[in-house]
C-alpha cells in the first residue's frame, strides 16, 4: 500500500509541476499577479508531494519490502538500517527521485529567501525551475519508476553493491546533487531575466549567494567522492579523471569562473551576456553529468546502471532545455549592453582571464571526456584518453591561473598600473620564492622542480591574500573597526583562496613524494618504508552482518615506537559474492599510511600486502573545506540580505556609457 | 548575432554525437576475430624463463586468453575475479602479460596469485596487435578447435563469469574437438 501511495504522491507532485511551470510564467509576461501568486504555492505542494514519495521509499527500504522491484535489487535482510536508509539513492531509480527531492528543496529555499524579490522575477524563477521538474518527475514516472512491484515477492534482496555499502555513500551523492542542482537556480534566474529583459545589477546581486551556496555543496560533494575513493577503492588514489568525476568537475569549473564573472557584472555592469552564458553552461554541464552516468554511453567505474532507452529520454529532456535557453540566448544577448569599460591593466581584465582559461581548462577536460565517444561516432576507432591527456593539460593552465589570482586581487577595477601591483606585491613575489623553496629543500626528502612550483604558488596564494588584506586594513586608524566593517564578502574571498593554496600543497606534494609498495609479508615479518616499520601480526577471520572478512593486523613503527595498530580487511559480501577491499588509514597533516590486504599467498598464512605513504593527502580535503567555507562566508554576506530592498545604481557617475540599452 | 548563435550551433553539433553514442556500445567492441582462428604466436614464458607458450599447446581444450599488465589499474580490480575464475576448475586461463617489463610482471603474478596455467610475455606487443588488443584487460574465449569465440573487453566481473563467461565454457566443451 505505502509504495502505491508514494507512486500516486510522484504522479501528483508532477501535476501541481505542471501548474507551477505554466501558470506563473504566463503570468508574468501577461502581468496578471493572480497568475504569478500561484508560484509559491505550487512550488510549496510540490515539495510536500516530493517528499512523501521520497519518504514512501525509504520506508520501503526500512520495512525490508522486497515486493518492491527497487528495493529486492538494492537491499537485503541483513543490510544494516543505515546502508538500508541511503541504498535508497543507491541506484538509478531513488538517485532520480533523490534529483527531484533535491530541485524541489531549491525551489522552496528561492521562494522563502526572496521574500525580497519583485513576484514577476519569482514567479519566472519558481516558473523555470519547475519547467526542469517537470522532465526529471516525468523521466522517473515513464521510464524509471521506484516503485514498481515484483510480483512475485522476492524471499531476499540481492543487496546493495558492497561498494556502496559506507558511510561514503550516505553523504556523498546528496551533498553533489544539493551542488548539481543548485545550479539549476542561476540558470533559472538568468533565464528569468532575459524573458523579462532585466539584466541589470541586482540580477546579479540576486544570483550571487545561490551560485556560491551551489558552489559550496559542489565543492564539498566533489571532495567527498574523492575521499570516498581513496579508502574505500584500495588502490591509494584520489582523483581518477574518471568520465563521471569529470562530469562533476566541469559543472564546478563553470560555476567557479560564474562566481568570477558575476562580481564584475554585479560591481560594473559589464560582461553580462557572458554571464548568462556561464550560468547556462554551468546547468547544462549538471544534466550532461546526469546523462553520461546515467545513459552508459561511456564507460566509467560509476556506470552501476545504465540503460540507453533511458538515454534517449534524457538527451531529449537535454536538448529541450540546453537548446531552448541557448536559442533564448541568441535571440536576447544581442540586445544586452554591458556599460562598464576597463583599461588593459585592470580587476576587470584579471576577471576575464580568470573565466578565459577556466572555461578553456573545462572545454579541454570535455574534449577529453568526449572524444573516445566522438571517435566511436566516427567510426575511428574505440580509445579511452587517460589521466596523461588531463595531467598535461590541467596543470599548465592552472599554474597561469594561480599567478594570476594574485594579481587579480589586488588589482582596481577599472584602471590600475603594473607597476603599482609590483610594488605593492614584490615582497610577496620573494617571500613565496623563498619560502616555497626553503619547503621544499627543509621538509622534504628530495628536491623536485615540480614540488618547488607548486609550493611556490601556494606560498604566492597566501602572501598575496595577506598583502591584500592589509591593504584594505591599511586606511583605516583602528583596527577592530576596520575589521568589522570589512564585507564578509571580502573575508569568504580570501578564505576560499587559501584553500586553493592548501589544495595546492595537498596535490603537488602527494603527487610527487608518495611511495608505494606491494609485499609479501607472513606473521611476525616486517617491511620498512621511509621512516616507517610495518609488521603483520596476524590475519584472522572475522565475521560482518552481511560479510566474512579476512581481516589482517598489523603494527606500525617509527624509531622503534609503536605508533598504530592497522586492522587492514578483505571482505567477501555473502549475497553478490564480491571481494571488497577495506584499506586501514593512519591520517595526519603531514602524511597518511594507507595499508590494504590484498590476496592470500599460501597456506601458512602469507599474505598480499599494499603500502602506501602518503605525505600532505589530508591538505587536497582540508583545502576543499577551505574553499568551501570560504563560499558560504561570501554568499552570507550583508549587502545579499538587503538585496531588493534597495538597488543600487552599479555604475558611479562619470564612467563613460557604451552603447544604448 | 552569428556570435550568439554559436553556442547553440555547438550544442547541436555536441547533440548529435551523443546521439550516435546512445547507439554505441563501449563496451562491446565487434572482434573481427570472433568466429575465426585465433592469431598465432610463440612467446617467452613469464613465469618458467625456459619455455615458451604458443596457442597450439591448448589444441583440444576449451581455454581463455586473458591479456593483463601490471601497469593497468583496471587489471587490479580484474585480478580476484581471475582467480576466482581459476579457482572454479572449470577452465584453464592463458595469460597474456601486454607490453609489460619482465620484473614488473613476475612480481604481480607473485603478489596477486597466479591464475594461469601458462603466461606468455608479450615485450614488444606484437602479439597484442594480431589479437587485436587495443585495452587491457581483455579475454578472449577459444574453443578445442583453436577457433576465438568470444571477446570481453575491460574487467571482468564475478557477473560476467557466472552470466556469460561459464554457460559459454560448458557450451563449447559440449563441442566434438
Amino acid at each position: 500500500m505505502i509504495p502505491e501511495l508514494g507512486h500516486f504522491a510522484l504522479i501528483l507532485a508532477l501535476g501541481i509541476t505542471l501548474i507551477q511551470a505554466t501558470i506563473p510564467l504566463i503570468g508574468a509576461a501577461r502581468n496578471n499577479s493572480t497568475w504569478m501568486a500561484l508560484a509559491r504555492p505550487t512550488a510549496q505542494a510540490q515539495l510536500l508531494f516530493t517528499f512523501l514519495a521520497f519518504a514512501a521509499l525509504t520506508y520501503a527500504f526500512i520495512s525490508h519490502d522486497f515486493s518492491v522491484a527497487y528495493v529486492a535489487n538494492n537491499s537485503n535482510s541483513a543490510l544494516p538500517l543505515i546502508y538500508r536508509i541511503s541504498a535508497v539513492w543507491g541506484a538509478h531509480e531513488g538517485s532520480l527521485l533523490l534529483w527531484a527531492l533535491t530541485l524541489s528543496i531549491w525551489t522552496n529555499a528561492v521562494v522563502l529567501f526572496s521574500r525580497s524579490l519583485p513576484l514577476n522575477m519569482l514567479a519566472r524563477v519558481v516558473g523555470v525551475l519547475g519547467l526542469v521538474s517537470i522532465g526529471f518527475l516525468l523521466f522517473m514516472l515513464l521510464t524509471s519508476n521506484p516503485f514498481e512491484r515484483l510480483i512475485p515477492a522476492a524471499m531476499d534482496g540481492r543487496d546493495l553493491n558492497p561498494l556502496l555499502q559506507d558511510f561514503g555513500l550516505a553523504v556523498h551523492p546528496p551533498m553533489l546533487y544539493m551542488g548539481y542542482v543548485g545550479l539549476s537556480v542561476p540558470f533559472a534566474f538568468a533565464i528569468a531575466a532575459m524573458l523579462s529583459g532585466r539584466l541589470d545589477a541586482a540580477w546579479a546581486r540576486w544570483s550571487r549567494p545561490w551560485t556560491s551556496v551551489a558552489w559550496v555543496f559542489l565543492t564539498l560533494g566533489i571532495a567527498l567522492g574523492s575521499w570516498w575513493a581513496y579508502y574505500e577503492l584500495g588502490w591509494g588514489g584520489w582523483w581518477f579523471w574518471d568520465p563521471v568525476e569529470n562530469a562533476s568537475f566541469l559543472p564546478w569549473l563553470i560555476a567557479t569562473a560564474l562566481l568570477h564573472s558575476l562580481a564584475v557584472t554585479e560591481k560594473r555592469s559589464a560582461f553580462k551576456a557572458w554571464t548568462v552564458l556561464l550560468a547556462i553552461f554551468a546547468f547544462s554541464l549538471s544534466l550532461l553529468g546526469t546523462f553520461l552516468v546515467r545513459s552508459g554511453v561511456l564507460t566509467s567505474v560509476h556506470a552501476f546502471a545504465t540503460d540507453p532507452e533511458r538515454g534517449v529520454f534524457i538527451l531529449i529532456f537535454l536538448c529541450l532545455v540546453i537548446g531552448g535557453s541557448l536559442a533564448l540566448y541568441a535571440w536576447r544577448a544581442p540586445q544586452i549592453r554591458s556599460v562598464g569599460r576597463f583599461e588593459l591593466v585592470s580587476r576587470e581584465t584579471a576577471l576575464l582571464l580568470n573565466n578565459v582559461i577556466l572555461v578553456v581548462t573545462a572545454a579541454s577536460i570535455l574534449l577529453g571526456t568526449l572524444y573516445p565517444l566522438l571517435l566511436d561516432a566516427l567510426d575511428l576507432g574505440k580509445i579511452s584518453v587517460g589521466p596523461p591527456y588531463f595531467n598535461s593539460v590541467f596543470i599548465p593552465l592552472t599554474i597561469p591561473l594561480v599567478m594570476l589570482l594574485g594579481l587579480g586581487i589586488m588589482s582596481r577595477w577599472k584602471r590600475d598600473s603594473f607597476s603599482r601591483l609590483f610594488g605593492k606585491l614584490w615582497p610577496a613575489m620573494v617571500f613565496s620564492l623563498v619560502i616555497g623553496l626553503a619547503w621544499v629543500l627543509i621538509l622534504l626528502p628530495e628536491f623536485k622542480l615540480g614540488a618547488v612550483i607548486g609550493t611556490i604558488l601556494a606560498v604566492w596564494v597566501f602572501s598575496s591574500s595577506a598583502v591584500s588584506f592589509k591593504a584594505r586594513l591599511s586606511n583605516k586608524d583602528r583596527l577592530w573597526p576596520a575589521l568589522l566593517s570589512t564585507p564578509l564578502g571580502f573575508y569568504g574571498m580570501t578564505l576560499a583562496h587559501i584553500g586553493v593554496g592548501v589544495f595546492i600543497i595537498g596535490i603537488t606534494l602527494t603527487s610527487i613524494y608518495s611511495i608505494e609498495k606491494d609485499i609479501r609479508l607472513s606473521p611476525g615479518e616486517s617491511y620498512e618504508m621511509a621512516e616507517y616499520t610495518f609488521q603483520l601480526d596476524s590475519v584472522k577471520t572475522v565475521e560482518g552482518p552481511n560479510y566474512i572478512a579476512s581481516q589482517g593486523r598489523l603494527t606500525v613503527s617509527k624509531n622503534g615506537e609503536v605508533i598504530d595498530i592497522m586492522q587492514p580487511e578483505k571482505r567477501i559480501y555473502r549475497v553478490q559474492r564480491m571481494p571488497m577491499t577495506e584499506a586501514a588509514i593512519d591520517a595526519g597533516l603531514g602524511r597518511d599510511l594507507f595499508v590494504a590486504l590484498g590476496e592470500q599467498l599460501n597456506a601458512q598464512g602469507a599474505w598480499s600486502v599494499r603500502l602506501y605513504v602518503k605525505p600532505y593527502i589530508r591538505w587536497i580535503w582540508l583545502g576543499t573545506i577551505i574553499m568551501a567555507l570560504g563560499g558560504l562566508l561570501a554568499a552570507s554576506d550583508r549587502r545579499y540580505r538587503m538585496a531588493g530592498k534597495k538597488v543600487l545604481d552599479p555604475v558611479p557617475a562619470g564612467t563613460v556609457v557604451t552603447g544604448a540599452a | 548575432m552569428w556570435r550568439y548563435l554559436a553556442p547553440l550551433g555547438i550544442f547541436i553539433v555536441l547533440v548529435i554525437f551523443l546521439s550516435i553514442g546512445l547507439k554505441l556500445d563501449p563496451r562491446e567492441v565487434p572482434s573481427p576475430l570472433i568466429g575465426k582462428p585465433a592469431p598465432s604466436f610463440t612467446l617467452p614464458s613469464l613465469t618458467q624463463a625456459d619455455q615458451t607458450v604458443s596457442p597450439e599447446d591448448f589444441r583440444g581444450k576449451v581455454w581463455l586468453l586473458n591479456v593483463w599488465a601490471s601497469w593497468c589499474v583496471s587489471c587490479r580490480a580484474e585480478h580476484p575475479v581471475v582467480n576466482e575464475l581459476a579457482r572454479t576448475g572449470e577452465v584453464i586461463i592463458v595469460g597474456l602479460d601486454y607490453k609489460d617489463g619482465l620484473k614488473e610482471g613476475i612480481e604481480w603474478l607473485r603478489q596477486r596469485g597466479d591464475p594461469y596455467i601458462a603466461s606468455a610475455y608479450d615485450e614488444d606487443g606484437r602479439a597484442g596487435i594480431d589479437w587485436g588488443v587495443y585495452g587491457v584487460p581483455e579475454t578472449f574465449v577459444i574453443d578445442k578447435r583453436g577457433v576465438v569465440r568470444y571477446k570481453h573487453t575491460g574487467p571482468l566481473t564475478m557477473k560476467d563469469v557466472t552470466d556469460t563467461l561459464l554457460p559459454l565454457v560448458q557450451e563449447l566443451k559440449k563441442e566434438p574437438a
